[in-house]
């Protein structure tokens, strides 16, 4: 019997414990101050200090809550936007048709007066690049009112890193890398003769291949030509296009890629390079970080992609890497932009890029940092990014035109292949699209 | 006579030796990506990928203490243990009241219902997270525990509803008659009999859905945004960049996060085998 | 009089599984329905405004998309396996460990460890040990004499999708386990002793009394396999992402990547119904099939 009562005491005290747990958390206390969202993980400890210096500065508290990961955090924003409870700043991820979506449901604010305030004082700081981003042009093909709807924090850009160490190695100048396809195949071949793997990168993440495509694309045919073939104009069968697509059937056939490049995780990539298991990564701006990390002795440099025909400049992607925008219905809209503007003044630019390793969105913070991240950053004006052409491309072709690329180099199919097959996918989203109209 | 014992002998050792073989292997397998996961704890960034060695030379203790103050798991190691519990009492109670009911009382519109339940096993809800955060917004329950714990609970009730009912049916019914010529009610047969019966596939629902809960986390970021409300694996989270990954410092971290729940499961693994005795001493 | 005590009786049964009712009709009425909804909208997830399409998605689905029919393949070849090789290892382990095997009570602890572990340790030890340049696998079959056969195992068209599903048979066995292990408890032992009287062997106990008894429960685990195969995506995002090009695609990966990469919520939403008919109609027929076995 006592057994008994002493059971129905643990149950009840149990049961009023949870009760009086869930009632006093019921009211979820209304925040104070600014509220940010985001998914940067790694960034979390320096935005807390930048919170505590600005409450200091400004007595406005800021509040940056975390999100991850960015799958976690796409949907949060989107359950929020339906419920109208975004907060007062947060970031978008995904394509620019996303963020258009976005600014014409009515949550994100124009920031294009207060960038232009006092003769474009906010505007000048950036790079141009990292706007542009940000930036709806009139007459884009979303539909959108032109103008600025973002804020960059910091910029990005993808290129090549050799280790300067396995060169040696290889019998090769580690002062002089390659500058264009040729010079990198031969280089790429007296490595793999030393038996180092030549070029890693973590292709198993389409978007990865679609930036080392892309670039090509723009060294063989030029911008125009890209956006003619996005705006339907010219075929992905055309010659350029096929010759864009034998690069990888000829990197793969010399067999200069580390093996199982094709289905690897950026991450992973990003650990054979830095434990100097491959010569050549092709990696964002952000491996500075993580090697660092991992290998602080790794000595690499950054270099463009080598060049494969004179006639076009080689594009190399990036822009932008996170933005915040303003949340359109807030009630602290100028106190939020206030805070951004804060964030991106040359002080704040140069505590985030020391901190974290990314490349700060404020053009005049450069000077300040470390030597291997201005090498990435002296490219910043030859970047492109989808998000900057004046047209997109249907996602189902960007992602044919990425996986058709995966089977070239695993040899299942020959470039023309794989060109028809994107080809034939783009016309039926073209089809599509006509009848929707 | 003498040669087909020792025959009988021989025979048995080697069954012996070619069952444990086999399970050693097995067994081998699954132990190695823990050990693995220990020592990268003990490890820094640097050496976490270059040095293979399974016992690093100069082992990392601090790092567990790096990543419980880093990740600040106090708080969250308090919430997941209390979500845990109360969905696992939840699930437990009703998926096994319901259970009961379809293996072995009478209703109409019993398969169409219990079919129904199997559904919702079935259909994968890609819009659903939003739908789930709309209607929790209109019942005021989004940032709150009780409605991270219901949705949960209502998670794990079909898969447990199945299990339960597999078993229930499985089980002799005289006892149950015996029980009900005593003059026991319907609930006190539930209560006294099946239950107890049942502890086995009960330990099974429970190690299940203690597992799940403690390792949600795409719910909590959807519908929690109170730091303080938060569970374990959101202090993981801070180790794991989108570019940057702490991997010594997430191994701790994982370590930390994994114990309670092998704990749970040591302890719960003992009624799947102790369930019979129990349920004979009742009978 | 007699009907109302009927009633009664029949009232008192609905109010067992009323608390599961209500939480159903709560919790989950309103998603299931957004989301039959939703698969006849255009939508993008974000914009107020929708575009109904009637059923053209389903159309699309089914007639002009042939990935998502060869992520369905990969989806139920993987199943398959599982469903084999899998299950059939974790009824070893559950019978060897039942038989009272020394070292038992550690064994029952370990096998379960797989499904314990974090996927983010899964999916780095696996990527280890597949990597063509200096993978534990490839180490191990050089020692062996075959390393003719040494490859990036992860990444090549033949190999990625039966490596795939090995890590996720390894990752699931455990769960069949202990399914299997509680079933075999709730097997009276006294079958098996006047079997012995009888003479029979172990082989024929396990035939006659082992394996009949536990139907039912085969066709749980085999049922929870199946719907197993709706949580690979984790494991396909660690470790080839659904490359190389479709090989390891499956149906959630495409569902989530027209939904997320894509932003089509009603195309994504239309493809979760047409999969959740496709395992629905396999866990019927796993149902009845085993209830022919039960009468026979």
């Amino acid at each position: 019997m006592t057994k008994r009562a002493v059971c129905m005491f643990c149950v009840g005290a149990f049961l009023s414990c949870i009760i009086g747990f869930i009632g006093c958390t019921r009211k979820a206390e209304k925040a104070t101050g600014i509220t940010v969202w985001h998914w940067m993980t790694d960034r979390q400890d320096a935005f807390n200090q930048l919170a505590e210096i600005y409450e200091k500065e400004k007595d406005i508290k800021i509040n940056f809550e975390l999100y991850a990961p960015s799958g976690a955090y796409t949907q949060k924003v989107m359950a929020a936007a339906q419920t109208n409870t975004l907060p007062d700043i947060f970031g978008i991820l995904g394509e620019k048709r996303i963020f258009a979506s976005f600014i014409k449901a009515g949550h994100v604010a124009d920031l294009t007066e207060e960038m232009d305030a006092r003769d474009g004082k906010w505007r000048g700081i950036f790079f141009s690049k990292a706007l542009d981003v940000n930036r709806f042009l009139s007459g884009n093909q979303f539909g959108v009112e032109p103008g600025i709807y973002g804020v960059p924090i910091d910029v990005t850009n993808i290129q090549v890193l050799y280790n300067k160490a396995l060169f040696r190695r290889a019998g090769l100048d580690s002062n002089r890398p390659p500058s264009t396809w040729k010079e990198f195949i031969r280089a790429g071949e007296k490595l793999k003769a030393a038996g180092i793997p030549v070029l890693v990168s973590g292709w198993g993440e389409i978007w990865l291949i679609d930036c080392f495509a892309s670039n090509y694309a723009f060294n063989i045919m030029g911008k125009e030509k890209v956006v003619a073939t996005i705006r339907g104009d010219v075929p992905y069968t055309d010659p350029d296009w096929i010759r864009v697509f034998s690069i990888f059937k000829e990197i793969s056939e010399k067999e200069l890629l580390a093996q199982g490049v094709v289905t690897m995780v950026n991450k992973t990539a990003e650990q054979i390079f830095a434990n100097e298991r491959a010569a050549f990564a092709f990696n964002g701006s952000w491996c500075v970080n993580v090697y660092k990390g991992m290998n602080p002795a790794l000595e690499y440099g950054a270099i463009p992609p080598p060049k494969i025909s004179d006639k076009y400049p080689m594009a190399i992607w990036g822009g932008a890497g996170s933005s915040f925008m303003v949340n359109v219905k807030s009630e602290k809209r100028e106190n939020a932009v206030e805070f951004l503007r804060w964030l991106t003044t040359k002080k704040q630019q140069v505590f985030l890029a020391k901190s974290t390793q990314n490349l700060p969105s404020n053009k005049y913070s450069l000077a300040e940092i470390p030597p291997i991240l201005a090498e990435f950053a002296d490219d910043m004006d030859r970047t492109t990014h989808p998000g900057i052409l004046p047209v997109a491309e249907f996602p189902r072709v960007i992602e044919s035109f990425n996986k058709g690329i995966q089977s070239i180099i695993t040899g299942e199919k020959t470039p023309e292949q794989i060109a028809k097959e994107v080809q034939k996918v783009k016309d039926r989203e073209i089809k599509s699209q006509r009848l929707e109209r | 006579m003498k040669d087909s014992v020792l025959f009988y002998k021989i025979e048995k050792i080697l069954g012996w030796i070619r069952d444990h073989f086999f399970l050693i292997l097995v067994s081998l397998s699954c132990v190695f990506p823990l050990v693995w996961m220990l020592s990268s704890a003990l490890k820094t960034q640097a050496t976490v990928f270059s040095d293979m060695s399974l016992f690093p030379a100069h082992p990392q203790w601090g790092n567990f203490y790096l990543a419980w103050t880093k990740g600040g798991f106090g708080i969250y190691f308090f919430n997941s243990i209390f979500y845990t519990l109360t969905v696992v009492i939840g699930v437990v109670f009703i998926a096994s009241l319901a259970a009961y009911a379809f293996a072995r009382l009478e209703f109409p519109g019993k398969n169409i219902f219990f079919y129904l339940f199997l559904a919702t096993l079935m259909i994968p809800l890609p819009g659903a997270f939003i739908a789930l955060y709309v209607l929790l917004m209109k019942l005021h329950l989004v940032n709150t525990r009780l409605g991270y714990i219901l949705i949960q609970i209502n998670g794990g009730l079909a898969l447990g509803i199945f299990l339960l009912k597999t078993f229930f049916e499985r089980m002799p019914r005289d006892l149950e008659d015996a029980a009900r010529i005593d003059g026991c009610g319907k609930f006190g047969i539930y209560w006294r009999v099946a239950l107890p019966l049942a502890k086995p596939a009960i330990a099974v629902v429970v190690i299940f859905n203690a597992l799940t809960v403690w390792n949600e986390y795409l719910l909590a970021m959807l519908l929690l945004s109170n730091k303080s409300l938060m569970p374990l694996q959101r202090g993981l989270m801070i180790f794991q960049g989108a570019h940057v990954t702490q991997y010594p410092l997430l191994m701790a971290g994982i370590t930390i996060t994994v114990i309670p729940i092998v704990l749970m499961y040591i302890v719960m693994q003992k009624y799947i085998i102790a369930g019979i005795t129990a349920g004979a001493v009742t009978g | 009089m007699v009907a109302k005590e009927r009633f009664k009786a029949i009232f008192g049964n609905y109010l067992f599984i009323l608390p599961a009712l209500g939480m159903f009709l709560i919790f989950s009425v309103y998603p299931f329905f957004k989301v039959f909804q939703l698969s006849v909208f255009q939508w993008d997830g974000i914009m107020p405004t929708m575009k109904f399409v009637g059923l053209s998605h389903f159309k699309d689905i089914l007639f002009r998309n042939p990935t998502w029919w060869q992520s369905v393949g990969n989806g139920a070849y993987i199943t398959f396996l599982a469903l084999t090789f899998q299950n059939c290892l974790a009824f070893v382990l559950a019978l060897l460990v039942d038989r009272g095997i020394k070292g038992g009570k550690i064994y029952r602890v370990i096998f379960y460890l797989p499904p314990i572990l974090s996927g983010i340790v899964v999916g780095l030890i696996w990527n280890w040990i597949y990597n063509g340049d200096y993978g534990l696998l490839n180490y191990a079959l050089k020692a062996l004499g075959l390393a003719g056969i040494q490859r990036a195992w992860l990444a090549e068209p033949k190999t990625a999708l039966t490596s795939v599903a090995i890590i996720h048979m390894w990752r699931g066995f455990g769960w069949g386990f202990i399914i299997m292990l509680a079933g075999l408890q709730n097997i009276p032992r006294e079958l098996y002793e006047a079997a012995k009287v009888d003479g029979a062997n172990k082989w024929q106990m396990l035939r006659r009394i082992t394996v009949p008894l536990m139907i039912p429960v085969f066709v749980l685990v085999s049922i929870l396999t199946i719907l197993g195969c709706m949580q690979i995506y984790a494991l396909i995002v660690a470790t080839t992402g659904g490359g190389p090009g479709y090989h390891t695609e499956v149906p959630v990966t495409r569902i989530i990547s027209s939904m997320l990469g894509q932003s089509q919520f009603g195309y994504a939403c239309a493809m979760g119904i047409l999969f959740g008919l496709i395992l629905l109609t396999a866990s019927m027929i796993q149902l009845r099939i085993s209830r022919r076995i039960k009468q026979e």
